[in-house]
């Protein structure tokens, strides 16, 4: 058992740390680092780069379009991703209906959607929720009712992320009676943005920004080949794609580097006199955030090993959504912490590329509530961590 | 022993009660925050009309008494319908440290003004560096003949932007966390030479960054005497602290209550979310943290009034005990609405971010934390 890089990753390592240096957009980078509003057309630049790399996607079998990395190889492109402030790609496409279309689509519909989601030339947004099915998202109300050769859509999904940038929606919709099972009721669907009956309303969060939406849908004609797999299996392939999302949930690499930069930071923020990281109260909350997250990088370590030798990631990886979003929140926190009475401005334009006024309070000071407010949410979606502990209590505890 | 309020302290809770269940329903607050100057004139006036705006100032400078246990009951119970008119900045911070250093002659000018309603004040204590340091003070004012000039840098003055007046707290003499050698001048606030860059805050109020480039102030604008000012600057600022901490525990109360009543209604599974275990159980966690808030607050007040206006030590255990409450309730409650309780339409979420930024304001809960266990 050693967790040692071998010649090869390291060279692989130096390889990451050269293209990143030399192709990824500093734009981008400055955005990332310092919480800037991030665009669509900069999402899209930089697929369009990873994808000429030739590493686009990192999770996909070889055959789509995937690297065909190791599991240490996505360890050290994630590290060293988060060390270089890279703009994730967008998860909606590349990690949510992917895996999806590739696994259970058929090969019409591989051709026709996986190379213009690797590229970027096409957007998507997730319809699952509903504002009546949350956590109890089997209760989803949707309905697709077959007429020929078309189904007629009618429903309303919720917290669609950057909906309104979509070109496509991927839905879990009720195709069976009402009160039918969902293991035998509900169908994935894939529906173009552009059909009519579909309306998009914005969702102001509490930082005061358009992130999530509602999609109506009234009436809306979807062509049957729009269909994945099979009527009626819908639920099963989004709950496998469920947990295998969840392994990439634990967002270690990024929280690392985000504990570094705010050690350094509260380094250099003064305590009315001494700095705040000497305050002992302050020291042991940061060691308290670094010893779970030392913990939960083995843990996902562990989880990645067990992958690449063919083991599918069970429940376990539950631990990894609760305890990575705890990691990433008590940083959230810890950034207010540090910013004292500067976390009070809320000054929007202070976020906007570009922006060349001087900026209000020290570093990001500006950013850290109304970042803080926003990433309550982590907890909430994805399966809020109180499911995530119904999974583990069921499926590993039988209870 | 008497935890009974008197008859005139329960008619003023009753008028604050019918004045936010009434006229601030949350789509009023928000229209109130989204207007101009970010808080209703004809409020402020109504406040001055109801006296409430006498409640933190004694009898021989013409307001109601100004006892701790008066002021706890007012803040609590504008914090449940976390109203955002200026009472913080200009009546507690303003009027407060007039009250607490100014001449027989100033405070009569300013503190009958204020209490009508017609004088609105922000009070510069803080810099970029001093955190909650109220001693660490590097703005500087030199002091020429008649007149003083200030050069420095003021963080986060709360209600600048719609002060009439400034206070700022600057260095007369004596190295930047000296003790001896801070003053306090009263500044008009648009004075030549103070560049304000204003800004709402995350949590529905008003602030400003202040930049005094060569502002000259008569001598005759000093408040108290030079060089002393400290003590009444942390006397004030402790009373704002108890008066956050007491808006927070009337926050934390509508907050959890608004929880149970939003888990009775919302169904998930075929029933109420309420009536899971797990979820009921983290209700009466909420419902706990909020009755030893209340506890400590009313603990602090009495304290302060015992010790003839600021007990430090108490003050500290209530702010510090009531800030780790805001942030129990305010996470549950956003957690248990779920994806609502992250969405700006719902009252919920803001009563969250109020309950927050009290948490980092006079005095954090780990630096109250510290100075009780010190004291």
């Amino acid at each position: 058992m050693n967790v040692n890089f071998s010649e090869e990753e390291l060279a692989f390592q130096e390889e990451v740390r050269q293209f990143l240096k030399e192709k990824y957009p500093k734009h981008i980078q400055e955005k990332v680092k310092n919480g800037l509003h991030i665009e669509k057309e900069d999402w899209v630049e930089w697929q369009k780069i990873l994808y000429e790399k030739g590493w686009a996607a990192a999770n996909w079998p070889v055959e789509y379009g995937g690297t065909g990395w190791t599991p240490t190889q996505k360890y050290i492109w994630a590290n060293e991703s988060a060390k270089h402030h890279v703009l994730e790609v967008m998860a909606f496409g590349m990690k949510m209906v992917a895996p999806v279309i590739y696994t259970y689509g058929n090969e019409e519909q591989k051709q026709r959607f996986l190379p213009d989601i690797l590229q970027s030339n096409v957007w998507w947004c997730q319809g699952y929720s509903e504002p009546n099915a949350g956590s109890d998202l089997a209760s989803l109300r949707t309905t697709a009712v077959r007429e020929g050769d078309e189904y007629i859509v009618n429903g309303t999904k919720t917290w669609t992320t950057l909906g309104h940038y979509a070109d496509w929606i991927f839905c879990l919709v009720r195709t069976g009676r009402p009160d039918e099972k969902n293991q035998t009721a509900i169908s994935f669907l894939l529906i173009d943005m552009n059909t009519p009956g579909i309306s998009v309303s914005p969702i102001i969060t509490l930082d005061g920004r358009r992130e999530v939406n509602e999609v109506h849908f009234e009436n809306v004609r979807v062509p049957v080949e729009n269909l994945i797999g099979q009527e009626g299996r819908g639920w099963t392939y989004a709950k496998l794609l469920l947990t295998h999302e969840r392994t990439n949930i634990a967002r270690v690499a990024h929280s690392k580097v985000r504990l570094e930069s705010l050690k350094e930071l509260a380094a250099n923020t003064s305590n009315g006199g001494p700095a705040l990281m000497d305050d002992p109260i302050f020291k042991k909350k940061v060691a308290d955030i670094e010893l779970d997250l030392l913990a939960l990088e083995y843990t996902e370590l562990r989880t990645l090993a067990a992958v690449s030798t063919g083991q599918a990631p069970g429940p376990e990886s539950s631990i990894l959504k609760i305890k990575g979003t705890e990691v990433a929140q008590a940083l959230d926190e810890l950034d207010v912490e540090i910013a004292g009475y500067y976390c009070l401005p809320f000054v929007k334009e202070q976020f906007e590329y570009g922006f060349e006024g001087e900026w209000v309070g020290p570093g990001n000071a500006a950013n850290a509530a109304p970042t803080y407010y926003n990433h309550r949410k982590v907890s909430i979606y994805g399966g809020s961590n109180e499911i995530q502990k119904n999974i583990i209590c069921k499926a590993v505890l039988g209870l | 022993m008497d935890f009974s309020y008197s008859e005139e302290q329960q008619m003023l809770r009753d008028s604050i009660a019918k004045f936010v269940n009434q006229d601030y329903d949350f789509d009023t607050r928000q229209k109130i925050v989204a207007s101009e100057g970010g808080f209703s004139k004809e409020n402020w006036k109504l406040f001055a009309e109801l006296g409430w705006l006498m409640v933190p100032f004694k009898e021989e400078d013409g307001g109601l008494g100004g006892t701790a246990v008066d002021l706890v009951g007012l803040m609590e119970e504008l914090g449940k319908g976390i109203v955002v008119e200026p009472i913080i900045p200009t009546v507690i911070l303003g009027g407060g440290i007039i009250a607490e250093a100014g001449s027989a002659q100033q405070k009569e000018e300013l503190l009958g003004t204020l209490m009508e309603g017609n004088l609105q004040l922000a009070f510069a204590f803080a810099e970029p560096q001093s955190r909650y340091n109220t001693a660490d003070i590097a703005t500087k004012a030199e002091k020429s003949g008649d007149s003083y000039k200030i050069n420095g840098h003021k963080a986060v003055v709360l209600n600048a932007n719609n002060a009439d007046k400034i206070i700022v707290a600057v260095r007369t003499s004596g190295d930047q966390r000296d003790e001896n050698g801070i003053s306090l001048l009263i500044v008009d606030a648009d004075a030549a030479g103070i560049e304000k860059r204003s800004y709402e805050t995350v949590d529905g109020h008003q602030g400003a960054d202040l930049y005094f480039k060569d502002v000259t102030v008569p001598a005759a604008n000093l408040l108290g005497e030079e060089g002393k000012a400290l003590s009444a600057i942390q006397n004030v600022v402790d009373r704002a602290a108890l008066a956050v901490a007491a808006e927070a525990v009337g926050a934390m109360e509508v907050t959890y209550k608004k929880t149970v009543e939003y888990t009775k209604t919302r169904k998930q599974f075929g029933v109420p979310i309420a009536v899971f275990q797990a979820l009921q159980h983290r209700m009466a966690e909420m419902f706990i943290e909020h009755e030893q808030a209340k506890s400590i607050m009313l603990m602090a007040a009495m304290q302060s009034d015992a010790a003839g206006g600021v007990d430090r030590k108490a003050i500290s255990a209530a702010k510090a005990r009531i800030g780790k409450a805001a942030r129990l309730v305010g996470q549950e409650a956003v957690q248990l609405h779920g994806g609502i309780g992250v969405t700006d339409e719902l009252d919920v979420g803001h009563y969250f971010k109020r309950l927050t930024t009290i948490q980092f304001i006079f005095g954090s809960t780990d630096w109250h934390t510290e100075r009780f266990a010190g004291l």
